[in-house]
Parts: structure tokens; C-alpha cells; sequence
């Protein structure tokens, strides 16, 4: 299909779901309300580390209102969404791993009823070790958080060697080592999670959720309530904001669906914001250190990366954010050896997981600084050098992911043009400067999280004689768009009008399985299989109307609701009376679509992380102010492009695009999940700083720069019209781009995020005192790393195995394990 | 607003609600933004703290935007209140509405419904206001999806449609 010929790809458009979202009539999942439907509260942890001696919820139970009040017996069986991280259990059974652990539910009359419940339950505590951070879990191995992982309170430990880095360091021209450190910071959704749990009227269970991810939620409430997945329903409200913090199986939900079963009537939690926080699966702290090899012509030897990731209490997907902070490095530049080692640790705080990037923005902030003072070094223009290190397009990396097409340069060279950056950069006043960054992102994870060989995304067709026509899919609307995507890729294939297809989404009993909102797939992967469903009813339609009009199947034109001869287009049919044919000539009409990923060239232990059908890429220069009496710092322009490949909604695109630069900002300059000890007169605990929307700072209008956007658009093959992702990517360039500019504002390094004012101050102290004229971490620790798993690269010979591997066993087809995971303990 | 309210006492509250009179019964510890979403089962206005930090649950209160989670229903006797469910009128969307939906300045939507309300209290008073009047008027409002600036322009647009003397509700 030409690009001339598309109708509504490419025009920007009201999304179908935009009236609903205007008038209030959008339905989340604390607007629903049933008759008799009780509400639930959880009594959570005030210590951080403790082995649960007792729990007395006699007084709880006898409170007036009071339905029912359960503990982790109720829960024997665990569950996560990783199937190497199964450590939660919905309520804690012998411990609890930090301040916000859920260790009973109320289930009342009413909200304030079971709040007031939840207060006359004793629970005794047997303290344990508090560890509050990455020095406490490497220096302390006993007593171990879990009693899982790969050693002591070490989660994970990865280790992965391409081609010799060492022999490539010794052999460049200089080798630039630097020490990087993230703060975490959370999602802070303005939806707080809720969901309801109900019987239906057959006495199946039905949970609504603020979900990202119902068919994860299904699986787990299948396992951890040990009932058939085919007596349950899930049902993924729309989400008044995801970025990643509602991806996991939460404990509330399985909690509400638990009681609603022995209630048997609908019961409701809606968390706090306090609660919210405590959720999280956020950003994980990161420590990192860089070594880069450089040649003097500016090209890169090889780069050997260690990261140290601070996982809080539970697994959730941090393996798989391990593995994110090392993966993605190569898919950026041209990295001929590459080494990475990544650690997990657990802690006593809210587990983290994945927000927007995944942990690919830690790391990818130490690259890209790092590249800032490599350029500087060889007195190289920053943009200059990275056009000359930009990754080929359709090759093998180093670590044997597969880049498609990349508009990487042609990013690169608009934002230089557009800020005018050969005339700003090193060149403003002091206290004014420009700093650039760039950066790649999936579009949608290679591999699923469950393996096997089943389909990433299904959707189903149903037309029928009134014309109309309804899409089925499993992806869930968390507002970046999908149901609109859904349709207008219908629309485009049949001919019709986006408004003229009903959207069903996110609901396992009536829609395929999509695996979720998450990794930035569900534009390629739900619309690669919407493009096809439609395509095979496009396909029923045109026998039938070729047959009626005598024309060839070839010749007939799909556009304008009318199914017509492309040679004499005054020959056709409406489209109503096209699927009027196809439903004589075929009977009753539905048709489907499916997408499974290509397979991975990456066939060593951990490649599984990484892959994906194609890459976005992105540019950013930003422009800051910096105070140097006060460090104050001030965004005024950003100017961002985007490789998105084919934008299908111009107006939802600019606006990902947008929304990442502003979670970019507020990651860069002020949002922080941190934590501090209370006072020891009180307790001493570990606790969340400050869990409040008030005290955690995040921009508003009045901190808002102007943002100049590009989108650069070469279709990719890969993708649905060839369109990209762009949820997620272009947050990534926006850290490094302000670290870089402060340093040509006011002459200091933050190698860390955020870069706030009193950062700047003590380094411009440092500077003023002849010292490094540098804020960020000295070290990184010691790490007793195994022996790397060795892949050759692919232009050595490597063929995507690693050499000393021990072999492995052949992997289950697990297509069987996942229809049974219902009725397995 | 009674002097003492027993609790498990419900109290009569009298007030009108898009344009049309309410009496209902309502717990005395209520807030408004409860009396609306459990009580009237409006439930167009959200909630993201119940605190008053996040701006979600603005409604107008006698034309001035109003945290709802922040006042108790008792308080509204007598008193005009609007939702977002009362900004369309004889079947048709208000200006900002279109525009909103138009102009990408709904993501999830679950902030919009504060921001119309306070962005039509701004319409209101002032027609056609700068860009840094908007900014600030919606500066109480949290938007985590579309970074603000699809925002801004929708109001700036719906104002671009406005007669001088105002929205005052008026839909095209």
C-alpha cells in the first residue's frame, strides 16, 4: 500500500475514545459500583525487615460493619509476574520486607468502617536487619531478605562478554572510565489503583483493575487462588495513567478477588496516594560504571559496562531490569566489543520494576554523559561525534540484536538545525547553555515474559449486515492510544471511517490475549494483527463483491465506506452491502489476526533481553538556565526528534513525544524515591521520605519548556504501516541532554540524576576550590562477578551462542503449561 | 450547615448541581467530592490524593474552581455547584471539550475533568487570556500523560472560539 493511498494513517485525528474522555464518562475502576459491594482496606507493615510472630484480628473481626479479615493464610500460594521471581504472596505469611507490606485486609460496610478495623488488629514483630541500601546487601549476606536468588541478599548477578574487551581497551587511544549514579524516582499516576472483585451470576470470578496488564493479573490469580483461568474474567478499566506502575499482578487485586469468592458479593479497594507509593515498581536506583575504549578518529574500541541495581523487597521484573540496563547500549552506536555485568540487590523498600524506558534511561544517562566528555576531549563537536558512531541500519550488534531501520542521524542533524545548535553550543553566555543527547528504545520486547510459542497480540473481526464493524483485542487503554490505534488500522484496511468500528479491549473473557501495555508493543504488535484480521476480511469482502460485479478481485478499491473498481469507480458497492455479500456467499463473518515476533539471533543464557521486531531512536537538545550563585536551574526549550517510523496519529504522537520530554524533565531535575530513618525515639524504620503527590515534586505548567517536535518518518517494515513506538523513547535523551547542558552553562559535571540546584552549588565549590569540578558518585564497589558467558560477535564469526555455556536444556514448548497454568499450584 | 452533626447521622443538603436543584441525605463527615461520586453517583470528578494536592477532583463551586475533596458536602448548601458532567449543553460538547478531544489534551484522561472545569472558570472571567494566564490557572492541576502543552493549546483554542463576553457555558 502507497503512502498517497492512506486515508486515515497519517491525519491527525480526534481518537475514538476522546468524547468519552471530555465528558467524564470514561469508566475507571474506582467509578464502578455494585449493589452490596463492600469495600476492603490492607493493614500494612510499619517495620521494614521482621519475622510475624502473631496476628490477633479478634477486636478487628468483632467491629460492627466488619464482613470479614483475612491474613496470609488465606494466601498459601505465591505469585509474580516473572516466573524466576514468584515471591509475593497477596498478604505476607512469615515476614514482611519493608514499611508498606501488606499483612491483613479488612473487608467492611464501608471504607471508613474497615479502615477503623484494620487498627484494632495485633500483629507481633520480630525485627530483623534493616537494609537500606546496595552497601548493607553486598556487605551483609544473613539474614537473607528472600530465600531465593544468587547469593546472600544478592537478586541477581548477570554477566555477559562480546568479543575480548579487555585486548580492545588495551588497544585504544584513550579509555574514558566514569562512575554514574540514578536516583529512583515512581509514576505517579493521578489514578490511584482500584479494582472490584465480583461472582458473576454463574459464580465465576470476575475482577475489574486498573490494570496495564490483565492477562499477567489473570495468570496470577489463576495460580496464587489455584482456580481454572477459564473461570476467571479480567477486566482492564482504562488506566488514568500507567508509565509501568500498574504491570505487575498487584496484592490487592488478588486480595478483593479472594474475598468476593468467600463473600460472595462484590467487594472494592481503592489504595491511598500514600499507598500508591508504596506499589511503586519504579526506577530502580542505579550505580553504574562506564569504561569506553576510543580510537582517535573518534570511533569507539568497546565498552565494558557494570551496573548495580537497588531492587527494594521484591523481585517483580527486576531480572529483566537487570538485564535493560546493559542491553540496549549497542543498538545506539557502533560498539565492535562490548562486556556487561549488572547487579540486583534486594533491600527493605518498595520493589522496583518498570517505569517508561526500563531501566534502559540509567544507563543510558552514563553513556550519553560519558559521550558528552569523550567529545569534549577530542575536541570533537558532541553531535559531530555521534553521527560518526551511529549504528548501520539492517545489522547484527554486537550482542546479536537486529537493528532495522535507523533515522538515528537524520534525528540528530534536526535538532542541531532546529536549535541552531552550531551557533548556541559553547557559544552562550555564561550561566546559558545547550547540551545534546540521543538514545533508542523497543518497540515491544522480542521475547514474552512466559516462554513459549504463542501469539505477542490476536485480534478478532466481527462484521455483520448493519456495516458495522467490531474489534477485538486484549491491549488495555492507559491513555497513550491503543484503542485508537486499533481502529484506525482497521479503518484504513476496510475503507471506513475510524468511528465506524467499535473497540472491545482488555477483557479475557471477551477479547484474544494481548500481553499488555508494557514495552512499548502494543502499536506494532496489536497493530500488525489488527492490519491482518482486517486485511482477511477485506479479502472475504472482495470475493464476494468481485463475484456480484464481475470485476477482478485485483482491481477492487477499499476508501470512502464503498468497495469499487479502481478502473471505473463509478462500479461498486457501499460497504455495508460489500459485507451484505460476503455474509451471503461466506455465511456469519469473523476473522482474526495474530503477531509473534521474529525470532531472535541472541541464543545465549540472557538473550532473551533485548530483542525486539525494531528500534526507535531519538535526539534531543536542551537548552537550561543555570543560577551560579544559586545552582537554580531553568528548562526554557527543547527541541526532540523522533524516528517513529510512521506516525499513525500525528496528535497522539506529538503527544507521547511531549509527555516523555515532561517525565524526562521531572526525572531530571526534582523526582526522587527516597527513603530516611525515623527518629530513633520513634522507631528508627526505614520509610518513604515523603509519600505524597505534595512533597514529591513533579512539573507543572509553570515548569514547562517550549518543545519543538520532529518526526522523522522512514516506515519500517516491521511495523503496522511502518510505524514505530514512542511511549518511551524519547524520555530517554532528556537526563543526559540537562546534564550536558549545565556543563556548558557553568562549567560542572552531575554525573547524576536528579540535578538539582544544591548539586550545582557544591560543584561549583569544588570548582572554585581547584578541586574536580564535579557532583557524583567516587566508586563503584567490588563485585565478586561470575565468569562471563563469551559470544563472539558477529563480524568475529560468532553465530549468537556463547562458547562456554554449559548446555541447556531444550526448552519446553510451553504452549501446554500456558493453557494449564490455571490449575497449577 | 448544622452546628454539631452526630455521627451515623445523615443530614439533608440542598444545593444545585448543574443547573438543576438536588436535596439529598448525606453522611455529615462527607466530603463534596464523596457526596458527588458516591452519593450522586457523578462520578465524571476523579480523585488522585484527597488531599488537595493534585487538582483531579476540581469541580465550581459558585463559578470559582473548588477542590472538591477538600470541603465538605455540608458546605455547598445552597450553593451552584458544576461538574464536568454539566459542561455540555442542549446535547452538544462545550468548546474546550471539542477542543480537548481534538487536540490531544486528553491521554488517559483521568486529570481532564479537573482541568475543564478550572479551564472554563478562566474562560469565564477572562476570554481570551495569554498563554501565561492559562499556565497559571492550570498550574494546581497535575497531568502526568501529555506534559501540558496539547493542554495549553486546546484552552487557546476554545477561547479562539469564544465571544468576548465570554463562554458562560454557550456550546456551538
Amino acid at each position: 500500500m502507497s503512502a498517497g493511498a492512506l486515508k486515515v494513517i497519517g491525519e491527525p485525528r480526534r481518537r475514538v475514545d476522546g468524547r468519552a474522555k471530555v465528558t467524564g464518562q470514561t469508566r475507571f475502576a474506582d467509578d464502578i459500583t455494585f449493589p452490596r459491594m463492600l469495600h476492603c482496606k490492607l493493614l500494612r507493615s510499619a517495620i521494614p525487615h521482621a519475622r510475624i510472630v502473631s496476628i490477633d484480628t479478634t477486636k478487628a473481626e468483632a467491629l460492627d460493619g466488619v464482613h470479614a479479615v483475612l491474613t496470609g493464610d488465606a494466601f498459601p500460594i505465591a505469585y509474580g509476574v516473572l516466573p524466576v521471581s514468584h515471591d509475593e504472596h497477596a498478604l505476607c505469611r512469615d515476614k514482611v520486607r519493608f514499611v508498606g507490606d501488606p499483612v491483613a485486609a479488612v473487608i467492611a460496610v464501608d471504607e471508613a468502617t474497615a479502615a477503623d478495623a484494620t487498627r484494632l488488629i495485633h500483629v507481633e514483630y520480630e525485627p530483623l536487619r534493616t537494609f537500606a541500601g546496595p552497601d548493607d546487601s553486598l556487605a551483609h549476606p544473613e539474614p537473607r531478605i528472600h530465600d531465593y536468588g544468587d547469593e546472600g541478599n544478592i537478586h541477581k548477578l548477570v554477566s555477559l562478554q562480546f568479543g575480548d574487551i579487555d585486548a580492545a581497551l588495551a588497544a585504544s587511544d584513550h579509555v574514558f572510565d566514569d562512575v554514574f549514579f540514578f536516583e529512583g524516582s515512581t509514576h505517579l499516576p493521578i489514578e490511584q489503583h482500584a479494582a472490584v472483585g465480583l461472582k458473576d451470576p454463574d459464580g465465576k470470578l470476575v475482577v475489574y483493575s486498573s490494570t496495564q496488564t490483565p492477562h499477567y493479573v489473570h495468570r496470577a490469580l489463576a495460580k496464587s487462588l489455584a482456580m481454572p483461568a477459564a473461570h476467571i474474567r479480567v477486566i482492564a478499566t482504562p488506566n488514568g495513567g500507567g508509565f509501568g506502575g500498574k504491570s505487575d499482578p498487584f496484592n490487592h487485586e488478588i486480595v478483593v478477588a479472594k474475598a468476593a469468592l468467600l463473600l460472595d458479593r462484590p467487594v472494592k479497594i481503592c489504595l491511598t496516594r500514600e499507598e500508591v507509593f508504596y506499589c511503586h515498581r519504579g526506577r530502580h536506583p542505579v550505580l553504574m560504571r562506564f569504561r569506553t575504549g576510543v580510537r582517535k578518529d573518534g570511533t569507539l574500541t568497546g565498552v565494558d559496562l557494570q551496573t548495580l541495581l537497588d531492587g527494594g523487597a521484591y523481585g517483580s521484573y527486576g531480572v529483566a531490569s537487570t538485564f535493560y540496563t546493559g542491553a540496549l547500549q549497542t543498538v545506539t552506536y557502533d560498539i565492535p566489543r562490548y562486556r556487561f555485568r549488572g547487579c540486583r540487590v534486594f533491600t527493605n523498600k518498595p520493589p522496583c520494576g518498570p517505569k517508561r524506558g526500563h531501566g534502559t534511561p540509567q544507563a543510558r544517562f552514563g553513556q550519553e554523559v560519558q559521550l558528552d566528555k569523550i567529545a569534549e576531549r577530542l575536541d570533537v563537536d558532541p553531535a559531530e561525534f555521534r553521527l560518526r558512531i551511529v549504528a548501520p541500519p539492517d545489522s547484527l550488534t554486537a550482542n546479536f540484536l537486529h537493528i532495522g531501520t535507523i533515522a538515528l542521524a537524520d534525528c540528530i542533524r534536526s535538532v542541531v538545525r532546529h536549535s541552531d545548535w552550531k551557533n548556541t553550543f559553547r557559544k552562550l553566555p555564561h550561566g546559558r547553555g545547550v547540551g545534546l543527547a540521543c538514545s533508542s528504545y523497543l518497540s515491544g520486547a522480542g521475547l514474552p515474559i512466559n516462554w513459549n510459542d504463542l501469539p505477542h497480540s490476536g485480534v478478532q473481526l466481527k462484521l455483520d449486515r448493519s456495516g458495522g464493524v467490531t474489534a477485538f483485542s486484549g491491549a488495555t487503554e492507559i491513555g497513550q492510544g491503543s484503542d485508537d490505534v486499533l481502529v484506525a488500522c482497521v479503518a484504513e484496511v476496510l475503507g471506513i471511517d475510524p468511528f465506524d468500528v467499535r473497540a472491545v479491549t482488555g477483557d479475557t473473557d471477551l477479547t484474544p490475549v494481548d500481553l499488555g501495555s508494557y514495552s512499548s508493543r502494543v502499536t506494532l504488535m496489536m497493530g500488525n494483527a489488527a492490519v491482518q484480521a482486517a486485511e482477511r476480511a477485506r479479502e472475504l469482502l472482495a470475493d464476494a463483491v468481485s463475484k456480484r460485479l464481475g470485476v477482478p478481485k485485483g482491481r477492487l478499491t477499499f476508501a470512502e465506506r464503498r468497495v469499487f473498481d479502481a478502473a471505473n469507480p463509478g462500479t461498486g458497492v457501499s460497504f455495508q452491502e460489500a459485507v451484505c455479500m460476503a455474509e451471503a456467499q461466506f455465511g456469519t463473518l469473523g476473522t482474526t489476526g495474530s503477531y509473534t515476533p521474529p525470532k531472535s539471533a541472541a541464543q545465549f543464557k540472557g538473550g532473551g533481553v533485548g530483542p525486539s521486531p525494531t528500534y526507535s531512536y531519538t535526539a534531543a537538545v536542551v537548552e537550561v538556565e543555570v543560577d551560579p550563585e544559586t545552582g537554580w536551574i531553568l528548562v526554557p526549550r527543547v527541541w526532540i526528534a523522533h524516528d517513529i517510523g510512521r506516525g499513525l496519529n500525528p496528535t497522539l504522537v506529538r503527544g507521547q513525544v511531549e509527555g516523555s520530554v515532561y517525565m524526562g524533565l521531572g526525572e531530571a531535575l526534582m523526582e526522587e524515591q527516597v527513603f530516611r530513618r525515623l527518629p530513633a525515639r520513634l522507631s528508627n524504620a526505614l520509610v518513604h521520605k515523603f509519600p505524597s503527590i505534595l512533597e514529591y515534586k513533579s512539573p507543572t505548567t509553570l515548569d514547562m519548556p517550549e518543545i519543538f517536535t520532529d518526526l522523522i518518518e522512514h516506515p519500517d517494515a516491521a511495523g503496522p504501516f511502518g510505524a514505530k513506538e514512542v511511549g518511551q523513547g524519547p524520555l530517554l535523551p532528556i537526563m543526559p541532554a540537562v546534564a550536558s547542558a549545565v556543563y556548558d552553562a557553568v562549567g560542572v559535571r552531575i554525573d547524576e540524576v536528579p540535578i538539582t540546584p544544591q548539586k550545582i552549588v557544591k560543584a561549583l565549590q569544588a570548582k572554585a576550590a581547584g578541586r574536580d569540578a564535579r557532583y557524583g558518585p567516587a566508586s563503584f564497589p567490588e563485585i565478586r562477578w561470575p565468569e562471563p558467558l563469551l559470544v563472539t560477535p558477529p563480524w568475529e564469526g560468532g553465530d549468537g551462542r556463547a562458547s562456554n555455556e554449559p548446555a541447556r536444556k531444550k526448552r519446553k514448548a510451553e504452549a501446554g503449561v500456558e493453557a494449564t497454568a490455571g490449575v497449577r499450584a | 450547615m448544622p452546628e454539631v452533626v452526630e455521627p451515623g447521622v445523615k443530614v439533608r443538603l440542598s444545593l444545585t448541581v448543574n443547573g438543576e436543584p438536588v436535596e439529598t441525605l448525606v453522611d455529615g463527615y462527607k466530603t463534596l467530592l464523596e457526596v458527588l461520586r458516591e452519593d450522586l453517583q457523578l462520578t465524571g470528578t476523579k480523585h488522585g490524593c484527597e488531599l488537595g494536592e493534585c487538582g483531579a477532583c476540581a469541580v465550581l463551586v459558585d463559578g470559582e474552581p473548588t477542590l472538591s475533596c477538600l470541603l465538605l458536602g455540608l458546605e455547598c448548601e445552597g450553593r451552584d455547584v458544576v461538574t464536568v458532567e454539566g459542561l455540555t449543553s442542549d446535547g452538544r460538547l462545550h468548546p474546550l471539550q471539542d477542543a480537548f478531544a481534538d487536540l490531544g489534551a486528553a491521554q488517559c484522561g483521568y486529570c481532564t475533568p479537573g482541568i475543564l472545569v478550572t479551564a472554563k472558570a478562566l474562560l469565564d472571567r477572562e476570554p481570551h487570556p495569554t498563554r501565561e494566564h492559562i499556565r497559571e490557572a492550570l498550574s494546581g492541576n497535575l497531568c502526568r500523560c501529555t506534559g501540558y502543552l496539547q493542554i495549553i493549546e486546546a484552552v487557546e483554542a476554545a477561547a479562539a472560539l469564544t465571544p468576548d463576553d465570554g463562554a458562560k457555558g454557550t456550546a456551538r
